[in-house]
């Protein structure tokens, strides 16, 4: 007969609290990581490159009013994001660009990152919002619903989120997206001329938002130049799972993909395989030049500073939300960034400005 | 359908499920151990996180692949030693000890690779080493005999492990202590040295899973895991306590996701249904776990502490 463990279980319910308790240590809690606040006297810019979408229809010039009426007050921001803020891809660039930006507009940032989970992120942007935050960014696609039903209980508080591009209706959410197909048809079209075996591997997470554009730009990019070029792109389902990246990425190659490409966090498993079998690379939402430094050809870079300006701006002319923003090739919030590790042709550093060039221009039309 | 019945394809998909397996099988093999000595381990997940920094971390730093499996694997005799002292000289309550492990794992794993690395860099992967002749053998080389060291450790650990189990006087002794802990601790046998040993071995093994997982992917990511610790334990299940029962369900796995994965290349599953897809690794075993589950019975005394009569 066993007798009752009572005895024990006390510094056994200690050890294992002890053990949780460590593992909470991380950036999981809505304290924040990194804040700044600029000096009183730095003024905000009065507007910024980026064009709104036809949703947003306040005045730039009484927001930008307003804003300067209101800049010396620190304006409290939080961003909740899926991925770690160093995952040199969409998490990254929204980090980047709030650093860009808080000193010159007197930000007060914090910031929580690798909210992978819905549910517990939804917390945290409710904790945000009832702690007085003035702008709660849910960097994420799947936060949609989670604002949606926060906004209406927070009306003073400012939501931003994205990529998207609704707002529910709601006069305290902003929204943002990224056209990527744009960069996408750029990067494509450079693909087709460097791939020699004329089979691309092309990963992505799940088809939806940022991801699946990008996706279907590169392979419209890729058959602008090559018709008859195979460009099927593998969708893993998952945003996180480096393993299954590293696979597909291993996959395509054995299958004579001799260019690879993909977008989410997970796509570090798939560069480590370009730079093992010595393949070019082409990168999105940020820089991946540090993962492989002589196979990444270029990066799409998102630059959300300009879109957080005009939120920042709208927010202190009194407006919370009700716009729709857009990054593009065109009003800068996209660019290329071509690495200078890469030994590129002329000839497809020619073709790409030459898109590039188009696209902003508008003569060149990306297929959404 | 055509183009993946080449050898070309056949061959690369069939050599990507084997490596895919190689976590899976390595965890499982170690959680195996535990359970037939009645000691459940949800921390394997953790533990695996834990030694991927490790191994990462002493990779990125030496560029001696060596040692950083060796940092991996005494990641997890550590983390054994916490886990055998909670659950068996603690007597706590295993599955909930488990997910507290499991949780320090995933959060101090993240910490650290924060802290100590921040902007992810790669490290230096170990070649694909052939054996010698057999990896000559049409179709079937490329398949099983040009894979990472670590692939083949694994699956050399299969008959190793069921021989301890099935014919040595140590292996007897776990079955006592997993089956009827009060008989054997009867017979002079010491169920809790035994479950401690089995729980150390079980986590060095859950280490070098962790250790090929990185090495695999070739760099450290918050929850590099997904989960795959849970999946193994689940493997054991499947493989109703038993090796060469596990590396069925690890392969079985592995393969199924390779197989998802070289459909979607090729165009095979239509993009409308790749998220679906998606999850067949996940469901087809579940469902041959419901299959092989009825028909094996676990170990009498798994999960339970033992204490000793007064």
């Amino acid at each position: 007969m066993q007798r009752p463990v009572h005895r024990r279980a006390l510094p056994a319910l200690l050890a294992v609290a002890a053990l949780v308790a460590a593992a909470c240590g991380s950036s999981s809690s809505p304290a924040p990581v990194s804040s700044a606040a600029a000096p009183a006297s730095v003024a905000p810019a009065a507007s910024s490159s980026v064009t709104p979408a036809p949703a947003a229809t306040a005045p730039a010039s009484a927001a930008a009013a307003a804003s300067g009426a209101t800049s010396a007050t620190t304006l409290k921001v939080a961003l909740v994001a899926p991925s770690a803020v160093n995952d040199l891809a969409f998490t990254q660039s929204m980090v980047e660009a709030l650093n860009s930006i808080k000193a010159r507009y007197n930000l007060q940032v914090a910031i929580s990152d690798n909210q992978f989970v819905v549910s517990t992120a939804a917390n945290v942007i409710r904790s945000y919002a009832s702690q007085g935050y003035n702008l709660v960014i849910a960097h994420g696609s799947q936060y949609g619903s989670t604002l949606q039903q926060l906004a209406p209980q927070f009306p003073n508080v400012s939501f931003a989120w994205g990529t998207a591009g609704s707002t529910f209706n709601q006069p305290n959410i902003f929204a943002y997206q990224a056209n990527s197909n744009e960069g996408g048809y750029v990067q494509g079209a450079m693909a087709a001329m460097l791939s020699t075996s004329k089979v691309l591997g092309v990963i992505g997470p799940i088809a939806v938002g940022d991801a699946k554009l990008y996706v279907d730009g590169f392979c419209a990019g890729a058959k602008s130049v090559d018709p008859t070029i195979s460009c099927i792109p593998v969708y893993t389902g998952s945003f996180s799972d480096v393993s299954l990246f590293a696979t597909a990425a291993k996959t395509f190659v054995s299958n004579k993909a001799d260019v690879l490409t993909g977008t989410a966090q997970a796509v570090v498993g798939a560069i480590g395989v370009a730079r093992a079998d010595n393949l070019p690379w082409f990168g999105t939402q940020w820089t991946q030049v540090s993962l492989a430094p002589h196979n990444v050809v270029s990066s799409q870079i998102y630059n959300w500073a300009p879109i957080l300006e005009q939120i920042i701006t709208e927010i202190r002319g009194g407006k919370l939300g009700g716009a729709t923003y857009t990054v593009t090739l065109g009003n800068g919030g996209e660019t290329i960034q071509f690495n200078s590790g890469f030994n590129l042709p002329a000839n497809v550093k020619a073709k790409a400005d030459e898109l590039i060039k188009g696209i902003t221009d508008g003569l060149v039309n990306v297929p959404q | 359908m055509s183009q993946f019945f080449t050898a070309a394809v056949l061959t690369s998909t069939v050599a990507a499920g084997i490596a895919l397996a190689t976590p899976f099988l390595l965890a499982a093999l170690g959680e195996t151990l535990g359970q037939r000595s009645g000691v459940i381990n949800l921390g394997v997940d953790g533990i695996m996180l834990l030694a991927a920094f490790a191994t990462y971390y002493v990779a990125l730093r030496t560029d001696d692949v060596l040692l950083a499996i060796l940092a991996g694997m005494g990641t997890g005799l550590l983390m054994g030693v916490v886990t055998a002292a909670v659950s068996v000289t603690l007597k706590a309550e295993q599955g909930i000890s488990g997910i507290g492990v499991y949780l320090f794992g995933l959060g101090f794993s993240d910490l650290l690779f924060q802290k100590l690395v921040g902007t992810p860099l790669p490290i230096t992967t170990p070649p694909q080493v052939g054996i010698p002749l057999l990896d000559q053998i049409p179709v079937l080389g490329g398949m099983f005999f040009d894979q990472s060291p670590l692939v083949y450790l694994a699956f050399l650990l299969v008959p190793v492990v069921a021989f301890v189990l099935n014919h040595t006087t140590y292996g007897l002794k776990i079955r006592a202590a997993g089956e009827n802990p009060a008989a054997a601790d009867s017979l002079g046998v010491s169920v809790a040295r035994i479950r401690w040993s089995t729980v150390l071995l079980g986590c060095t093994f859950a280490g070098l899973a962790g250790a090929s997982l990185l090495l695999y992917d070739g760099i450290f990511q918050v929850n590099l895991t997904q989960s795959e610790g849970f999946i193994a334990v689940a493997l054991v299940y499947f493989g109703a306590w038993r090796p060469s029962g596990v590396m069925a369900g690890s392969l079985l796995y592995g393969l199924v996701g390779a197989i998802i994965l070289t459909w979607k290349s090729l165009g095979i599953i239509p993009l409308s249904g790749s998220d679906l897809a998606a999850t067949a690794p996940a469901v087809i075993t579940v469902l041959a776990l419901l299959f092989v589950a009825r028909r094996f019975r676990q170990p009498a005394a798994l999960g339970k502490p033992y204490e000793r009569e007064a």
